[in-house]
């Protein structure tokens, strides 16, 4: 698995994410600067990652002036042609503003930065990004936002619920999907989305974050291992 | 010619909006009692130069729809000005 760690002005969590692809896996991972034209510019990679932080400071609108950076055509070239692509926490952000995945994001309900640990539960176990986890999981994963709060016309969530491409819900540790378990109000208690194809994937938690023990915790492994055993299937 | 375009940004009135309830609750923390909803927007003030109005306009409406403005949750309505009408 080669993976690309796409880098913006004001990205802070491409170092974690390399460390745990590059250390963690011992995969091959390269940074991109966001300067990067060209379709083909990421061509060569077979996983291309938005990672977290506060691209282009927030302005304007969390993720808006990242969707249109140069390196962004590459990006939805790579998603077209089937490449695996995954935005987290502020990535997260960046796909919706881009229109690759659907709705977008409001300020968290509460009005707070949210810096602590939720409960996930892994709705689709099929995914890339998701096959080393099952159904019904419950995954523990810190969060770090100010907007997280997942909205889309309601037309919209239910093509995703119909479609089956919600595939991370906040919980609670039983896994039980409640108002209280719901730490920014999100939508359906919506942590991750993903495209119709199944090749793009946007989520608020952060897996870098919990990938070795050292950090207190390692429920975000399985989704790197999901993507490396995903390509070696390929 | 040289034109200002002002333009206000809004969120759609489905889409719910807690720095304005926040700032609402401000306002009847001082007193302002009769305050029955406050909803917060973003301000834009846009200066380019355009061969004339109607070629001004269509541009900041591209503006709008292509970065400015997120569909999925905001609306927006902008008016043109010349600078020396706002300078007074």
């Amino acid at each position: 698995m080669k993976a690309a760690v796409v880098v913006f002005p004001g990205s802070n969590c491409e170092a974690d994410t390399a460390h745990v692809i590059g250390d963690v896996l011992q995969e091959p991972v390269e940074y991109v600067w966001y300067a990067t034209a060209g379709r083909e510019a990421l061509a060569a990679y077979d996983c291309v990652i938005l990672p977290g932080g506060f691209a282009y400071g927030d302005y304007l609108r969390v993720g808006a002036i990242a969707a249109i950076a140069p390196v962004m055509e590459g990006v939805r070239a790579h998603a077209e042609r089937g490449g695996l692509v995954l935005g987290i926490c502020n990535g997260f952000q960046v796909l919706l503003e881009s229109g690759l995945l659907p709705g977008a994001i409001l300020r968290n309900a509460s009005l707070e930065f949210r810096s602590q640990w939720v409960h996930l539960r892994v709705e689709d176990d099929r995914t890339p990004f998701t096959r080393r986890y099952r159904e019904g999981q419950v995954l523990k994963m810190p969060i770090a936002h100010g907007d997280g709060n997942y909205f889309a016309e309601p037309q919209t969530l239910a093509e995703l619920e119909g479609a089956g491409q919600v595939v991370f819900r906040y919980c609670d540790a039983a896994g039980r999907v409640t108002p209280a378990a719901n730490p920014n109000g999100s939508a359906a208690n919506i942590a991750g989305i993903r495209n119709r194809r199944g090749n793009v994937l946007g989520m608020m938690p952060h897996p870098e974050r919990c990938s070795e023990p050292l950090l207190g915790g390692v429920d975000g492994l399985g989704l790197w291992q999901s993507v490396v055993a995903a390509l070696v299937q390929v | 010619m040289k034109l200002l375009a002002r333009i206000h940004v809004t969120l759609k009135p489905a889409v719910n909006d807690p720095q304005g309830l926040a700032i609402a609750g401000g306002l009847h923390q001082l007193g302002f009692s009769g305050v029955e909803g406050v909803r917060a927007g973003r301000y834009l003030e846009v200066c380019l130069e355009a061969t004339d109005r109607g070629a001004a306009e269509r541009a900041v409406t591209e503006m709008c729809q292509r970065l400015l403005v997120n569909p999925v949750i905001e609306r927006y309505r902008f008016e043109l000005a010349e600078p020396a009408e706002v300078d007074r």
